[in-house]
């Protein structure tokens, strides 16, 4: 346990970190002991509202979907016993895209963008679960052969609907696509089920450290397998669904953040779980942070940074490992 | 005393005619040993006797209950797999690969103490790698995985060992190092059931033995009883000369 604690303190650290810096950078910069007052509910009325109402709310929600979507990742590598699988692997997000892109197309508000998506990603996990069930049950292999023709329809689908838009919704889309967290809304819904899973990670770590070995291993020492390759796959599709309702389709995070600790902290999925939560959120938050200010007033989207942020951090630590 | 017991089992290879349905009834403190040419179903019946494979017909019972009806948990107290192929889909460590066993004692909440440690380390040092115990898994040779395999089902300490081909990818010495702490099992009430291929281990090891033909006959009994060079020939389809070196028989193929 205490072998836990230290990595995971750090990564807190480094969360809290970029959380100050987040909310002091933008088009104005705060000292901290502005933010320190408008936190207090005192200060100036508008640093008051740019920190409470507009910075704080965003950071958080960009925190909470850097680490569901770090989480999720985590789960579908486990479930599918396949390094490569990421939250997108099963076209979740390729479904949910075309739900908000129908909403947006349709010019329905924010609110109705995101439920849109979310009965989008649920339509395709659904899709994707019957059709690798077929008559035989589903092998990992099965699952993963589905999800990715699935996304490879759904892809076909999104081009579509860009190729015969209006021009002037072109932009709108092409940003909610390449993730864009202006539009998240509340970001209570995403960090409390971050919580949530952090939590469950604590009791099903260790049988999940099993199922990593093979199914058949996995049934041989206790875990019931089936029951378990249900939960990893709601609860991975949960999580994506939610972080692609908050924020659009932002890839990367889910697919590095998993494979950058493991080459740090090893592969207990006790501790792995909690990290990927704490520093998928962090390198989530820096990128929003980094996309609001660089060309301030302008943003950039946020997909673009933490590819730009990920690729060579990653390709160092791989580089670095043996 | 665990008892495992198959009644009119039939195991389910696709393709395959029902054949002789199995009655046999594996008692603490024996070991025994599955003969048959590749494709018999040996691996499958190891499988179906450790629940992970339904049989087609007919049932296996620990300690006269349906197998199908106990928690996974419960059956992984009492049996123990050596699987005859693995995948390490995610590097591991020889030490953390060998704790596995204990995940069915421990609780959800539980972390592997030191009692879980000293289990692992010991069964490490038993078969001869504990020098290895901080190696990652996949820099290991084929021999020291199938020694960590071992280890892995010392540590959870089964009443009831599956092993699967045990002596695969081991050298001579390790071989018989092997044979020897299976055997050595029996002392302590737990019983061995395992697929070979080398008569010679069997003969020497066992003292049940499992003929299974690729037709789906069998037939079972005490070793000496199934030992006979006419039926091992029609087994494998090899003709064979016998000899005895300390008392054991011991075949050799001859064209």
């Amino acid at each position: 346990m205490t072998a836990f604690i230290r990595p995971l303190g750090a990564l807190a650290l480094a969360a809290l970190t970029a959380l100050v810096l987040s909310v002091a950078l933008g088009s104005v910069t705060l000292a901290p002991a502005e933010i320190l007052a408008a936190l207090g509910g005192q200060g100036e009325a508008l640093s008051r509202t740019l920190i409470l109402e507009l910075r704080l709310p965003r950071s958080l929600a960009a925190f909470a979907v850097g680490g569901l979507l770090a989480v999720a990742g985590a789960l579908m590598q486990v479930l599918l016993r396949n390094p490569l699988a990421d939250p997108y692997v099963l076209g979740l997000s390729g479904g949910a895209s075309v739900g908000a892109l129908l909403a947006m197309l349709a010019g329905l508000g924010s609110v109705l963008v995101s439920g849109s998506a979310f009965v989008g990603a649920l339509v395709s996990t659904l899709l994707v679960f019957g059709l690798a069930h077929g008559r035989g049950g589903w092998t990992p292999a099965r699952l993963l052969l589905t999800g990715v023709v699935v996304a490879a329809g759904w892809g076909a689908v999104i081009t579509l609907m860009l190729a015969v838009s209006p021009a002037d919704r072109l932009p709108g889309m092409l940003y909610w696509l390449m993730g864009d967290l202006s539009y998240a809304g509340s970001p209570w819904p995403p960090l409390v089920l971050l919580a949530i899973v952090c939590l469950l990670a604590v009791p099903l770590g260790r049988s999940l450290n099993v199922l990593a070995r093979g199914a058949m291993q996995a049934a041989a020492l206790g875990v019931s397998v089936r029951r378990l390759e249900w939960g990893l796959y709601l609860a991975a599709s949960a999580l994506t669904a939610m972080a692609v309702t908050t924020a659009g389709s932002i890839g990367f995070v889910g697919l590095v953040v998993p494979h950058m600790l493991r080459l740090l902290l090893g592969n207990d999925q006790r501790l792995i779980l909690p990290a990927c939560a704490l520093a998928g959120g962090t390198l989530l938050l820096l990128a929003d942070t980094l996309a609001r200010i660089m060309i301030a007033p302008e943003q950039l989207p946020v997909g673009v940074i933490t590819a730009l942020l990920g690729v060579p951090t990653f390709l160092y630590l791989l580089y670095r490992s043996q | 005393m665990r008892r495992l017991e198959a009644r009119e089992l039939v195991i389910d290879v696709p393709g395959r005619p029902a054949g002789r349905a199995l009655d046999i009834c594996v008692e603490p403190g024996q070991v025994w040993g599955v003969l048959g040419p590749n494709g018999a179903g040996k691996t499958t019946l190891l499988h179906t006797l450790a629940g992970l494979r339904a049989p087609r017909l007919g049932e296996v019972y620990l300690d006269g209950h349906p197998l199908a009806a106990l928690k996974r948990r419960q059956v992984a107290r009492q049996l123990g797999l050596i699987f005859q192929e693995r995948h390490d889909g995610f590097p591991a460590t020889v030490r953390e690969t060998a704790l596995i066993g204990r995940h069915p004692y421990l609780s959800p909440w539980q972390m592997e103490g030191a009692e879980e440690l000293r289990l692992a380390e010991a069964a490490l040092e038993r078969l001869d790698i504990a020098h290895l115990a901080e190696r990652l898994v996949s820099t290991l040779s084929g021999g020291e995985r199938q020694r960590l395999a071992i280890a892995t089902v010392l540590t959870q300490a089964p009443a009831i060992w599956l092993a699967d081909e045990p002596t695969n990818h081991l050298d001579l010495h390790h071989q018989t190092a092997t044979m020897a702490l299976l055997a050595e099992q029996t002392a302590e009430e737990r019983a061995v059931v395992m697929c070979l291929h080398d008569l010679n281990l069997a003969a020497r090891w066992c003292d049940h033995l499992l003929l299974l033909y690729p037709d789906g006959e069998a037939c079972w009994g005490p070793a000496e009883a199934m030992l006979v060079p006419e039926a091992l020939e029609r087994l494998y389809g090899q003709r064979l000369a016998t000899a005895r070196v300390n008392g054991a028989p011991v075949f050799v193929p001859v064209r």
